[in-house]
């Protein structure tokens, strides 16, 4: 069959647009480059280098990507695809991992900042100790994370499963590894390292078997071929609806939906605070791409199917994040399991397959996807930040009745962190209101009312536990030994004050991005 | 009923000349809190001028769009502002916009008119306290958030600004937050006020599924359409969320502890303008209620509990401002009930709220004045015989006490005696009960009002030996004669020549003659002699013998009401225990919760224990097997559903 056909004579050398993938050329150089400063430069001078050098990159790929905007196509012989959807979230994640990296490289609120001197000394040890005594900054973080970077631009714009499977293993294990460096609680990070280890691969494993059943089912990995295989019905209905599931449930496990989410709140804990942010908000920004870009452009012919599904997915993981999130006393656990509802919100939007208004032409539920992951992810981020300012004698100080009175320590932060937890909770005037409208506004139109009354109702239950936490910072006595508010270092206020402009900007001015997003609507087929 | 509306008059012409600056009625005061807030210490020498000047600016170009409004046709006087597109998101347009018309006119006129004499009164209560400018800061920062929410054009700017007025709150109720007790008076009041935004985002949410779109415009041209079940849900909760933010009942408990302010936050926000926000609130939406009469008749119920329940507290309190509060909170009562009664009643809602914004503040500046001379003490027990010390405090909180029970010929004789009459019209058993309920509450007021003047101002001196009462100075004294005189004279003014009927009309419709279940005159005599008993039960219970300087124990209901009619222990045993249940049984599985962050009390030992815990249970085993039965069932509905 395929494998007979695939003779010397048919080879061909596959074309590769280079301007086209220029954004993730330039991330994955810049990954390279660092791991050769690693290797060949002074300790001393490794960490103002890699910063300068991952935040240059960024930019330089975010300046690559505005550069493309309008020149849709396929690229490497239609293994990726660059059209509005893939540059906006590119964009979206490359301007999220800015801040992100920022945070991750401040010095000042740990000797020797946020990562652990040497991942390989055994927590604990003798080995680990002198390290911790030298003061060493661990530094191949940067390449990692731009590695993981480089997966995630790639991730959403695959446009077949081989490269897809590809780019989430890409971003996966730098991730696995970066999840296992935090220099306090090393245990409970390492802990969180393999957990997410484990459970990643699990998941790996349903997208790899889906991905064959598809090919079973198509004889190819193409989304357009899946596609047109799906429109001539050919085929065996149960390869295909079975492994549409499994890969739904590789995509699902990357988002965090339930009932994939378990590993979610444990990895978030125990991870570095500015990893978590990190991941938080670009790996959801790339899996989300990517499982647009599965259900719209390779199984959009079997919505009927589909749909279902997604409709119980979302209404499932907006209650557990929403409920259980009410019990949690643990700051970075109730971020874990908010960022759980969350994903159930954006999920309301996606089921908007092919609504399109008749005025725009665009896609209301893929340009409300695209709003809500950029806004929610600047929050995100700036929210994590904060965490890593409160700060007792064993390192930041997470559980929630530490946070008791924290205005009264630093009325600012304590402010600041309440403008997330409103736009987390969708207050008029912040970017969480105007992202949450438009997903419901999306869902209402595609005829999704129930599945809105869910979520209005899990928005209220989310309310009650952000408010809580509101009422905490201002309203209760302070205890008598809890946490300093530490004073961060450029670097870290940098990241909030970003995040928090945008999360008031994208509230109080959206129209610019909703136009942009609506642009972008759009999937190359 | 004959009832014409003009409902799309709140799509008012284009904004023009003087009013193409109502943005600026706003954008002032935002400016002058955030120079005092952001300012810090360089601002202290000015900030409370800036603060100051802010609002008085706003007032001028309010009166100017006044007098501007007057020149105008009656049909004309809706002026709608187009700020900027907020959200367009595909066909759905959200649009920011101001509207000023003849009802948000009044607000606007009472929020900066009151506000500058507040303002300027706090220059001499806060001239002491470090903290002034920060002071000023909120107060011009409500003052921002109360105009925004009177001036918004649709329901989703006025929830930014009812949102805005609660944070002010807050902050203001928490000014002196060294002081545990007055924390946990802003936590209430965060609280309550929770319920109550609830309420009105659920409300914008029906409308937006219902009718597709938040102005006013579209909600009140779509209500004759909507079905009456939408439009109930959407009114009933337009009255959960006027009862967190007014104090009415079931939501009242805060309005009392929220006195933890200073007394000028009292004056201005607690008794003139943001607690009758509920009462805009329900008039503005006067269409959506039209429509749905079971919802307007549940305001009216409310209206008339809340109206005893807060008179029959007042009577018990021996705190001055926790008396005046009960007051507050039983005047807006009426107002509710007379908005709850439909077009024969709005008009004289929004007249009461005007002329109790001036009595009130005025004697709730009094109170002040009285505090400022006595080191700050509220116990009436240890007041007494103030008359003779303070005479201006004295007259002008006099003139409040005649207005409020409704003294012929000053303001409460006006517009209070209009919403008994209105509550008497109708048919069958409505206008007996709350035309009844209406008429004892004012004999009630009439009572504890007087009570509550003779036990400060007359009677033996009863004052604690460190006292030295005095005259406040000039800077306090000047806006509560103010004050006085529009406690005197508005009635005067805007009833008995059918000023604030007329001028309301193109808004909140208008209605023919009505007919009450008795004859008006029969009220009226009715009302004054009750009013009169409740002056006379006051006078030979508390000025004829003397006034103990401890409370005596009193009669079951003297003990009930001096406990608030036991809301905080209702409050407890049918919210807050159930809800705590429910939410513990709903997680039950999640096993590595601890409850009591929501307190601040959960010890750092039970978190650390927690901690480990949930090492020990977290095993990756059950991860993974979650994640595999999550699977099989994805797998399985998709075959179903698919094959």
């Amino acid at each position: 069959m395929n494998v007979v056909t695939l003779s010397a004579a048919t080879f061909q050398t596959p074309s590769v647009e280079y301007r086209q993938l220029l954004p993730m050329l330039i991330v994955f150089g810049v990954a390279l480059l660092g791991v050769l400063v690693e290797a060949f430069m002074g300790r001393t001078a490794r960490q103002h280098v890699q910063l300068v050098l991952a935040v240059g990159g960024l930019v330089a790929a975010f300046v690559a990507v505005v550069g493309l905007a309008g020149h849709y196509g396929v690229a490497v012989m239609g293994a990726v695809a660059i059209d509005g959807p893939a540059l906006f979230l590119q964009g979206t994640i490359l301007v999220l991992a800015v801040p992100a990296v920022l945070a991750m490289a401040e010095p000042s609120l740990d000797r020797g900042g946020v990562f652990t001197s040497a991942g390989s000394s055994v927590p604990g040890s003798e080995h680990e100790r002198v390290l911790t005594a030298t003061g060493v900054t661990q530094t191949e973080v940067f390449p990692l994370t731009m590695f993981a970077i480089g997966g995630m631009l790639l991730f959403p714009a695959a446009n077949d499963l081989l490269t897809m499977f590809v780019a989430l293993e890409v971003l996966s294990l730098p991730l696995y590894l970066l999840c296992g460096l935090s220099r306090r609680r090393r245990l409970l990070s390492q802990e969180a390292s393999l957990k997410y280890f484990l459970l990643g691969a699990f998941s790996s494993a349903f997208f790899l078997y889906g991905i064959a059943l598809l090919y079973g089912y198509a004889g190819t990995v193409r989304l357009s071929g899946i596609a047109a295989a799906v429109s001539n019905g050919s085929g065996s209905d149960t390869l295909l609806v079975v492994g549409t599931a499994l890969l739904a449930v590789g995509l699902l496990f990357k988002v965090g939906a339930a009932p994939f989410h378990s590993w979610t709140p444990d990895v978030y804990q125990g991870a570095p605070t500015p990893v978590t942010g990190f991941m938080a908000a670009c790996t959801k920004v790339a899996a989300f791409g990517a499982l647009m870009r599965v259900f719209y452009v390779g199984l959009g012919g079997l919505v009927w199917e589909w749909q279902p599904l997604i409709w119980a997915i979302a209404i499932l993981t907006m209650v557990v994040g929403s409920v259980i999130a009410i019990t949690q006393t643990d700051v970075k656990r109730m971020l874990a399991y908010s960022s759980i509802a969350h994903a159930g919100f954006i999920l309301t939007g996606m089921v908007a397959t092919d609504t399109v208004d008749a005025r725009t032409g665009e896609i209301l539920g893929v340009s409300s996807v695209l709003f809500y992951l950029l806004a929610y992810g600047f929050t995100t981020i700036g929210a994590f930040a904060v965490v890593t300012l409160v700060r007792d004698a064993g390192g930041e100080a997470t559980h929630l009745s530490q946070w008791a009175g924290l205005a009264k320590r630093s009325p600012l932060v304590a402010a600041v962190f309440t403008l997330f937890l409103a736009a987390f909770a969708g207050i008029p005037l912040t970017s969480g209101f105007t992202g949450k409208f438009a997903v419901f506004s999306a869902a209402i139109a595609g005829g999704a009312t129930p599945l809105v009354i869910v979520g209005v109702v899990m928005s209220a239950v989310a309310a009650f536990f952000y408010f809580r936490v509101v009422v905490l910072m201002f309203f209760s006595a302070p205890a008598p030994d809890g946490p300093a508010v530490a004073v961060p270092s450029a670097l870290t206020t940098m990241t909030i004050a970003l995040s928090a402009g945008v999360t008031v900007l994208l509230g109080v001015w959206p129209t610019q991005v909703l136009d942009l997003a609506a642009q972008a609507s759009q999937f190359v087929r | 009923m004959p009832t014409t509306f003009a409902s799309q008059s709140v799509q008012g012409a284009a904004a023009t000349g003087v009013f193409s600056l109502s943005w600026l009625l706003i954008a002032l005061p935002l400016f002058g809190a955030a120079v005092l807030i952001l300012g810090g210490r360089r601002t202290d020498r000015f900030g409370h001028l800036l603060g100051t000047a802010m609002p008085a600016a706003s007032f001028v170009i309010g009166l100017v769009q006044f007098f501007a409004l007057l020149g105008r046709d009656a049909e004309d006087r809706a002026v709608s502002q187009h700020l900027y597109s907020w959200i367009s998101v595909g066909s759905f347009q959200v649009d920011a916009g101001l509207l000023v018309d003849q009802l948000s006119m009044c607000f606007v006129l009472l929020i900066t008119g009151v506000g500058t004499l507040i303002h300027i009164y706090s220059i001499g209560y806060m001239a002491h306290d470090t903290e002034r400018r920060r002071f000023f800061g909120y107060l011009n920062l409500f003052v921002a958030a109360m105009l925004l929410l009177v001036l918004a054009d649709s329901y989703l700017v006025l929830y930014v600004g009812w949102e805005g007025v609660g944070l002010a709150s807050y902050l203001l109720i928490g000014f002196w937050n060294h002081v545990p007790e007055y924390a946990a008076a802003a936590k209430k009041a965060f609280v309550a006020n929770r319920v109550g935004d609830f309420g009105l985002s659920v409300a914008i949410m029906i409308m937006f599924w219902q009718l597709g779109t938040v102005s006013f415009a579209g909600v009140f041209g779509a209500a004759d359409r909507a079905s009456e079940a939408a439009l109930t849900a959407i009114g009933l909760m337009l009255l959960l969320a006027a009862c967190g933010k007014s104090a009415q009942f079931p939501l009242q408990s805060w309005l009392g502890d929220a006195m933890a302010g200073p007394t000028p936050v009292s004056a201005l926000i607690h008794a003139a303008t943001m607690v009758t926000a509920g009462v805009y609130l329900i008039i503005r939406s006067a269409p959506v209620f039209e429509g749905a009469p079971d919802a307007q008749l549940v305001v009216v119920i409310v209206g008339a509990i809340t109206l005893l329940f807060g008179a029959i507290i007042g009577t018990a309190k021996d705190d001055i401002k926790k008396a005046l509060a009960a007051s507050t909170m039983s005047q807006i009562g009426y107002m509710i009930l007379a908005a709850g009664l439909g077009p024969v009643g709005y008009a004289f809602a929004i007249f009461h709220l005007l002329t109790h914004g001036f009595f009130k503040a005025g004697m709730f500046l009094g109170a002040g004045s009285v505090m400022h001379g006595m080191n700050d003490q509220v116990d009436m027990r240890r007041f007494g015989g103030l008359s003779s010390v303070m005479k201006v405090t004295w007259f002008t909180f006099l003139l409040g006490w005649l207005a409020i029970i409704g003294f012929p010929g000053l303001s409460g004789f006006w517009s209070k005696d209009k919403i008994i009459e209105a509550a008497f019209v109708g048919d069958g058993w409505r206008p007996w009960v709350f035309g009844i309920a209406a008429l004892i509450g004012a004999g009630v007021t009439a009572f504890y009002m007087t009570r509550l003047f003779l036990m400060t101002f007359h009677g033996e001196r009863r004052w604690t030996e460190d006292v030295h009462p005095h005259e406040s100075p000039a800077v306090m004294t000047v806006p509560l004669v103010v004050l006085a005189i529009g406690s005197a004279f508005l009635g005067l003014l805007l009833g008995p020549t059918g000023a604030i009927q007329h001028w309301l009309e193109p808004v909140v419709g208008s209605h023919g003659e009505q007919t009450t279940a008795l004859p008006v005159s029969v009220l009226t005599t009715l009302t004054v002699l009750l009013v009169a008993v409740g002056i006379g039960l006051a006078w030979s219970m508390y000025l004829r013998r003397p006034v103990p300087a401890t409370a005596p124990v009193g009669t079951a209901l003297t003990r009930a009401a001096r406990r608030d009619l036991y809301q905080d222990a209702v409050n407890e045993s049918l919210l807050m225990r159930p809800g705590q249940y429910l939410t513990r049984s709903l997680v039950y599985f999640d096993n590595r919760g601890v409850d009591g962050a929501v307190n601040g009390v959960a010890a750092l030992i039970g978190g650390t224990s927690g901690r480990f815990r949930r090492l020990q249970t977290g095993f990756v085993r059950s991860y993974a097997l979650s994640m595999l039965v999550g699977a099989a069932v994805l797998v399985g509905i998709m075959l179903l559903v698919g094959v």
